[in-house]
């Protein structure tokens, strides 16, 4: 091997490390997130429900850090007791669309007869919607609660990945080791469950990673306009929309579950940006 | 005379694509008797490889029947289709794509074991087994398919078909996608099998020099129809069509 070729590998490998060296870095502030809101009520400095009129509006200070609501209410531990409505909420809804939207783009693509094209259609029609109008229409229908939100933004979440499962499992279906593993006597649910599952999995993981930020955004705005999370409960979104009055006066109401959702958002995406750079085969193999 | 172990009668294949159709396949007949080899031979497009994949139902038949051992296939599904799959086994052009990227050889030789219900540590040991007898090694099953060449990923190809027992080796362009001195030890492996365990093949290549060390009798396929059929020999030397002749021709 000439010198400058060792050197080129050398840098491949750095370069190899760097994205390992990230994508552990992101997976450690994702689980750090994690962690704070499985412990939010142990983490909390003061009760998040506790109200104390005494101390209402009053500026980020040492002992309330980001200050207080107009309750009088410690902006801290609401924004952490708020982060496991968010987070929580937030993961179930990304979990629910992969698992339903990729089951029916696997059905899709398997039959791929008139359940395909019917499906297929009605996954145009929830696309061709302005996302979030229809989930507030589902959202209205529905009625306030995270749950409802949660079912308003999986209604129409779910035709990207099925677009996707459907579009992977047709480039796997016909390859040659799945004639294989049929005549090997595999039944469908086998085929589908041992071959084109783990062969479509990395791509779909991805995406479901960088929706986690979408989906948070999302459902921070449905709760920011009173469909999510019905207050006292503390969610980031309702917590803007309860301190957007005072904006002007005490912008730290605003500006502390802002911040919150902004991080978070911001970890899940550049989480999911790393693992895409990751698992891309080109950057692995090169 | 040895007995018919496969029948193809009149086999035809029409493929639509939207108002297009297009007939790939048509009035295709012929017999495979036990522990001898058939060849189908054609250019690219004859319809070979189609009439492998229609006897497998990896495509469906328009029309005719496919008889294994005088039961009618042609429409098994399911079970029936299963236990046909016992009997008839393909090894496929592509050694690499036919094994899943994302699970062992051992996996992969070891699927149609486990689906007829064989235990994990049973499995395993008759993998073992099977991957010697087709002339690499135990430490073969805990590869993945990059990891291993294309003449090594065709043995366990051709080991991943033999699991089962079958009494019909479908061969689909199995050598050709494997340069000249594999080419030859995977063709000694088929022959020895021949041999050895009296496997009937069907073997469907372009190469008519192997067709003629290996066949006992040969189709010449041309758009879908038999032009000719006989001994190989026979084919080879003296051929009677047109394009039997070009196709001669065109190896020497």
């Amino acid at each position: 091997m000439s010198e400058e070729k060792q050197v080129t590998v050398r840098k491949q490998k750095i370069k190899k490390n760097h994205i390992k060296g990230k994508l552990i870095f992101f997976l450690i502030l994702a689980v750090l997130l994690l962690l704070t809101a499985i412990f939010a009520q142990y983490i909390c400095p003061y009760d998040p429900y506790a109200q104390d009129l005494m101390m209402a509006q009053k500026p980020p200070s040492v002992a309330h850090p980001l200050g207080t609501d107009r309750y009088g209410r410690d902006m801290l531990s609401r924004v952490i007791i708020g982060s496991t409505t968010s987070i929580f909420s937030t993961l179930l809804l990304v979990v629910i669309v992969t698992v339903v939207g990729t089951g029916i783009g696997i059905i899709c693509a398997w039959n791929h007869g008139k359940v395909d094209t019917v499906l297929m259609r009605i996954s145009d029609l929830f696309l061709a919607f302005p996302g979030l109008v229809f989930a507030l229409a589902v959202a209205g229908v529905l009625g306030g609660g995270v749950h409802n939100a949660i079912i308003a933004l999986a209604v129409i979440s779910w035709p990207k990945f099925a677009r996707l499962a459907r579009g992977l499992t047709l480039a796997q279906k016909n390859a040659p080791y799945m004639m294989a593993a049929q005549l090997s006597g595999s039944s469908t649910p086998k085929l589908l469950v041992k071959h084109i599952l783990p062969n479509i999995a990395g791509p779909i993981l991805v995406t479901s990673v960088l929706d986690i930020g979408t989906m948070m955004m999302e459902l921070a705005g449905l709760s920011f306009l009173g469909l999510g999370v019905k207050p006292p409960m503390a969610e980031w979104g309702s917590m803007i929309n309860e301190g957007r009055s005072m904006l002007q006066v005490s912008p730290w109401m605003v500006l502390a579950p802002g911040a919150a959702i902004f991080v978070t958002v911001m970890v899940f995406n550049l989480l999911g940006d790393t693992l895409r750079d990751y698992m891309d085969p080109k950057q692995r193999n090169r | 005379m040895s007995e018919t172990i496969l029948k193809a009668e009149h086999l035809k294949k029409i493929f639509t694509s939207g108002k297009k159709t297009f007939t790939a396949v048509e009035d295709v007949s012929f017999e495979l008797k036990r522990g001898q080899c058939l060849g189908i031979v054609g250019e690219s497009g004859s319809g070979k490889s189609t009439i492998a994949k229609m006897i497998t139902h990896l495509v469906d038949v328009t029309e005719g029947n496919v008889m294994l051992m005088g039961r009618d296939i042609t429409n098994a599904k399911g079970k029936e289709l299963r236990r046909a799959y016992q009997d008839i086994q393909m090894v496929f052009q592509m050694p690499m794509e036919s094994f899943d990227p994302r699970r062992t050889l051992g996996d992969g030789i070891g699927e149609s074991l486990r689906n007829i219900g064989m235990s994990r540590s049973e499995t395993k040991r008759k993998v073992e087994e099977l991957l010697v007898r087709c002339g690499l090694t135990r430490e073969f099953a805990d590869r993945y398919p990059h990891q291993v060449s294309g003449g090594q990923c065709q043995r366990a190809a051709i080991a991943r078909a033999l699991a089962v027992k079958p009494s019909i080796l479908i061969c689909d362009e199995a050598t050709s996608a494997l340069d000249v001195t594999v080419q030859k030890q995977v063709l000694e492996l088929l022959s020895e099998l021949k041999e050895k365990e009296g496997l009937s093949f069907l073997l469907i290549c372009h190469d008519l020099a192997l067709v003629q060390a290996f066949c006992d009798e040969v189709l010449v396929l041309c758009q879908g129809k038999v032009v000719e059929r006989g001994m190989p020999d026979e084919i080879i030397n003296h051929p009677r069509e047109d394009y039997t002749k070009v196709l001669v021709e065109s190896v020497l």
